[in-house]
């Protein structure tokens, strides 16, 4: 199911250096992104020119070693950073040529993040987090509705400090899907829990996905989440090495951690 | 910090600074202590003075007021001649240019500084005088100053005027001559020795010169110089007293404040350390041992900062009094004190920080603080009541979940507020003041002091003096006023049946008619005697027959300048026994015949001296607005330091804290601006709680200003109109503002990616 046809009118129309749009046009397009870092003398290659392009509702597994760019990767496209060189687009915006200002607005409409730590707000409850969201998106859902969509409508008036890690990370993805965004995109949302509330995270994640048809990025360092992704795509040393499309996804209960 | 102890140290230096100063300076000069009046006493009296037990020396002089008349300035003006004081004499001059008079020559002058500089004279020039209708030319030889006259005020003036009357020292022999006073004195001035009874032999001084037309001696306290600067020092040493205070506890809160939040920030280190094996102890004497070392760091700078700003001050106000000198003092007292008070806060601060973590096991110190918890308040009241948006309700809840510190903060930015209203109130005040003496009691165009006494009939000459509208006779004498062991010298004023331009003002501010018998007195002077409506003082004349008598008190009136007790003019006539007389008159005038009058009366002998209300009230206004701009401008400049520093903090210490937060909003796509106004609405409420506060306090330090000045110079009518509170919150509010933009570039630069990868 593909949430296509809601996307804004204003965004559609040919980006300049994407070619004219195909039946399924990519949400996310990159080009040759190459990241830098200098510190002193040494200088570190984070990301070598990367290409990638992502459809809509599509569900997709990054992999790779610790250092590889992944992060790197995921902040550029999610507007939280910029690139020493290449291009980003999003549907027809290019991302890498917007100021502050543009990426904030960028961030603020389209773009859910979940990151290893929850980063809840700790004076808000449950609900007041997902709300702060809801209340400066352009087409959210209610909160009650997000919370109930990862399973917590039953904790939605506690403090992030009266919640276990994992209902803080189910929290935090409530927050993120509450905008109703096109892309979700996680740094190993999972990485500060244990396997079964991993699962539950997991579990949450995808079923986002399949209501809300939002393309969703999750880096992992558990390569038994691959067999759920309808791609696969691993990354080394600051490129990457490969993309796999699995024939037939699995079901997270199907998988051994 | 330092700024707080800077002021302290500023503020209770200068102070003390002018103080010996001026008492260097009266010493250097042998100002005298006791100083009187006589028509014509012998010199051979004088050594029956210097016989007084408890008399160091005595000196006689003359003193004559002559009419100036200066090229250019048609306004009255006069002079005062002084004899020349002896080499070794009393109230010696401090020569600033030029040299001493010729004893021979008997126009030679020096003359006061604050006079050659209105008229711009220089040793050589010559100065035109009138004197019983002579002319008469002198020649400036020197310019001096002098202890006596440090203020110069002319006879019927309130405020110095250097323009208008000046004083011109002029050998004896000389003054004498013209005064027919060969071998006589008119005015005696008496140095004590150190531990001498004042009261005593200013009793003895007075029995002596009764026969000679004494008019009672008085102590330094009433001389008219000494008293201003008194007042001044007075006022001075008010502002020392209560703004360093302020500061200083400000400051203490914002040492406290910041080296707790940077303890708290080490809490990882504290952790390490601990799991290295040290006990709570010597961690919290480490952190002790860096916040000393910040203090000390502090402290010194404060010390230099203060030393040196308040020798600037010091300074400024010496050249305003114009001592030829200063001394700096240093009071190590002061810097001790401001130095504890900063340690102790800092200390206090620190020791705060480090106990909640000193005594964790290291496993739990070592790991990041448990989260913050944070409540709903009175059930999400707070939040319900103000449909907020989450933003706002995460304001809320910081603020309530760090009360103290909020409170801090409340109160800090109260004191800035609260110290501009504590002065900027005394504006309105002095207009008030204005109002009530220019414009309802003396509302005279010009009032004329006779050399003598003048008959009755002569007001009719003064009526048809050109451009006379009304003319009110008026009756001064000297007397001392007393009741119980409590006396002062004060001059009765005799105002006739019906009197206008003069009138007396009931405490409702609406004019009274004089009573027939007994006597008004002054606010001040009945609070002062502690005498109310009904009771009987004692009234000593000190003029005519010298009659002591017991008079009823009638009336209270309304008054801010001086002390005055006043009464009918045939009352006070009566009372004197010389007859149907007047000493002056209070005179309304036609403004476009003013010159014709001012040249009429110069050339009138025994005319005397005039006041001209309109040049009082300027004079008045200006020396208001010189007092109050020094002050107000240090005070809005203090009070601005404080806010700034006391919103920078608050500001800093909350993003320090909420840094994380504030990133992590940012990614989700919350504006910069958006991000600033969670902080801003924080300083935003505390600042705002702050004003009302602030009122408050302030308030309460201008009543206690008022009651603190009971000088008896003048009083202060105590007015705050809203515009007072107003402007105090308005500098406070800029200054907060300014710290707030200051922050604006740290709220911009927060690293979101940082966040992403740290856990709390
Ligand atoms: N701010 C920075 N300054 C310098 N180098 C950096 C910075 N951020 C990342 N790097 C470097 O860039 C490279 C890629 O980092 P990145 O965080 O993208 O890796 P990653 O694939 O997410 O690793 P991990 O799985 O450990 O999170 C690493 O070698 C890292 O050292
Ligand atoms: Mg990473």
């Amino acid at each position: 199911m593909s949430s296509a046809t809601s996307w804004p009118a204003g965004l559609r129309g040919a980006c300049r250096w994407c070619p004219e749009p195909v039946a399924a046009p990519p949400v996310f397009r990159a080009e040759a992104l190459t990241k830098t870092y200098r510190t002193g003398e040494v200088e570190v290659q984070a990301l070598r020119a990367v290409d990638f392009e992502a459809t809509a509702g599509e569900f997709v597994v990054i992999l790779g070693p610790s250092g590889s760019g992944k992060s790197t990767f995921l902040n550029i496209i999610g507007g939280l950073d910029t690139p020493s060189s290449g291009r980003a687009c999003f549907m027809d915006q290019e991302i890498t040529k917007l100021d502050d200002r543009g990426l904030t607005r960028y961030r603020r409409d389209h773009v859910g993040f979940v990151f290893q730590f929850y980063n809840l707000m700790p004076s808000l409850t449950a609900r007041e987090n997902v709300r702060l969201v809801t209340e400066i998106a352009r087409r959210p859902m209610k909160a009650e509705e997000a919370l109930e969509m990862v399973g917590l409508a039953q904790r939605i008036d506690h403090f992030p400090a009266q919640l276990s890690g994992g209902e803080q990370q189910r929290v935090a993805i409530a927050r993120a899907i509450a905008k109703n965004p096109e892309v979700l995109l996680c740094d190993e949302p999972m990485g500060a829990l244990d396997p079964a509330t991993g699962v539950k995270v997991l579990e949450a994640l995808m079923r986002v996905n399949e209501v809300t048809g939002a393309t969703t990025l999750v880096i992992t360092h558990n390569a038994a989440i691959q067999d759920l992704a309808h791609r696969v795509v691993r990354f080394g040393n600051g490129a990457i090495l490969g993309v796999e499309t699995n024939a037939r996804r699995k079901a997270p209960s199907e998988v051994s951690w | 910090m330092a700024a707080g102890v800077a002021t302290l140290v500023l503020g209770v230096g200068a102070v003390s600074s002018l103080e010996r100063t001026r008492d260097a300076f009266y010493e250097a000069n042998r100002f005298a202590d006791i100083f009187a009046n006589a028509t014509r006493a012998p010199r051979s009296l004088l050594e029956r003075i210097e016989d007084i037990p408890g008399v160091l020396d005595a000196e006689g002089r003359i003193l004559r007021i002559a009419i100036l008349d200066m090229p250019g300035m048609a306004e009255p003006g006069s002079l005062l001649l002084v004899s020349t004081p002896s080499d070794d004499g009393l109230n010696r001059l401090h020569l600033r240019l030029g040299r001493m008079p010729d004893p021979n020559r008997l126009n030679e002058v020096v003359v006061s500084q604050g006079f050659a500089e209105a008229h711009g004279l220089v040793p050589g020039d010559k100065v035109r005088t009138l004197m019983d209708g002579r002319t008469r030319e002198i020649t400036v030889t020197g310019v001096a100053i002098s202890p006596e006259f440090i203020y110069a005020l002319g006879p019927g003036d309130m405020m110095p005027d250097p323009r208008r009357f000046g004083i011109a020292w002029i050998p004896g022999e000389g003054l004498a001559a013209v005064r027919d006073l060969e071998g006589a004195f008119d005015n005696l001035i008496v140095k004590l020795a150190t531990g001498a009874s004042e009261a005593r032999v200013i009793a003895e001084v007075d029995a002596l010169l009764e026969p000679y037309g004494g008019t009672g001696a008085t102590g330094r306290k009433e001389q008219i110089s000494h008293a201003f600067l008194d007042a001044e020092l007075q006022q001075l040493r008010g502002m020392a007293r209560v703004l360093p205070p302020i500061f200083l506890l400000v400051s203490a809160l914002l040492v406290n404040m910041t080296l707790g939040r940077l303890v708290a920030l080490e809490r990882e280190q504290i952790g390490l350390l601990k799991a290295l094996g040290y006990g709570p102890g010597a961690i919290v004497r480490h952190y002790v041992g860096f916040v000393l070392a910040i203090a000390a760091f502090g402290i010194a700078a404060g010390w230099a900062a203060g030393a040196w700003m308040g020798a600037g001050l010091a300074g400024m106000y010496a050249r305003f009094f114009d001592f030829p000198f200063l001394l700096f003092s240093r009071s190590p007292d002061t810097y001790a004190i401001a130095a504890l008070v900063t340690t102790a806060a800092a200390v206090l601060g620190a020791v705060n920080a480090v106990r909640t973590v000193a005594w964790l096991p290291p496993a739990v110190a070592m790991a990041p603080p448990a989260p913050v918890r944070y409540r709903r308040f009175w059930g999400g009241a707070v939040e319900q009541l103000l449909q907020a948006r989450q933003t706002s309700v995460m304001v809320v809840r910081h603020l309530l979940r760090w009360p103290l510190r909020t409170l801090g903060g409340v109160f800090g930015i109260s004191l800035a507020v609260a110290a501009l209203v504590g002065s900027l109130w005394s504006f309105g005040s002095g207009e008030r003041m204005i109002d009530l003496s220019f414009f309802r009691m003396d509302r005279q165009d010009v009032s004329v002091v006779f050399s003598g006494l003048a008959p009755m009939a002569a007001i009719h000459e003064v009526r048809r003096l050109p451009g006379v509208l009304r003319a009110e006779p008026l009756r001064v004498a000297d007397a001392r006023i007393g009741s119980g062991h409590v006396t002062r010298r004060i001059a009765i004023l005799g105002l006739p049946e019906g009197s206008d331009l003069s009138r007396l003002l009931a405490a409702d501010e609406r004019p009274m008619e004089v009573p027939e018998q007994g006597l008004v007195l002054s606010e001040a002077l009945a609070d002062i005697l502690g005498v109310g409506i009904g009771d009987q003082v004692t009234l000593e004349l000190l003029k005519g027959d010298r009659r002591t008598l017991s008079v009823p008190v009638r009336e209270i009136s309304l008054g801010y300048l001086g002390l005055s007790a006043s009464g009918r003019l045939e009352t006070v006539n009566r009372m004197l026994g010389e007859g149907s007389v007047f000493t002056g008159a209070r005179i309304a005038l036609d403004p476009s015949q003013e010159d014709a009058f001012y040249a009429d009366v110069r050339e009138t002998p025994g005319s005397g001296f005039l006041t001209i209300q309109s040049l009082s009230l300027r004079k008045f206004r200006e020396t208001l607005a010189q007092n109050q701009t020094i002050m107000i401008s240090v005070l809005a400049v203090l009070a601005g330091i404080i806010a700034f520093g006391v919103v920078y903090n608050f500001i800093r210490i909350s993003l320090s804290e909420q840094g994380r937060e504030l990133a992590s909003l940012r990614v989700l796509g919350f504006t910069r601006s958006e991000v600033a106004a969670i902080l801003y609405g924080e300083i935003a409420v505390v600042t705002l709680l702050a004003q009302p506060l602030g009122w408050l306090v302030g308030t309460g330090f201008a009543v206690a200003v008022v009651r603190g000045f009971g000088s008896e110079l003048y009083r202060i009518p105590l007015v705050i109109g809203p515009e007072v509170y107003a402007r105090a919150s308005l500098i406070v509010l800029g200054a907060a503002l300014a710290s707030a933009l200051l922050v604006r570039g740290r709220i911009a630069r927060l690293d979101m990616i940082e966040v992403l990868k740290t856990r709390e």
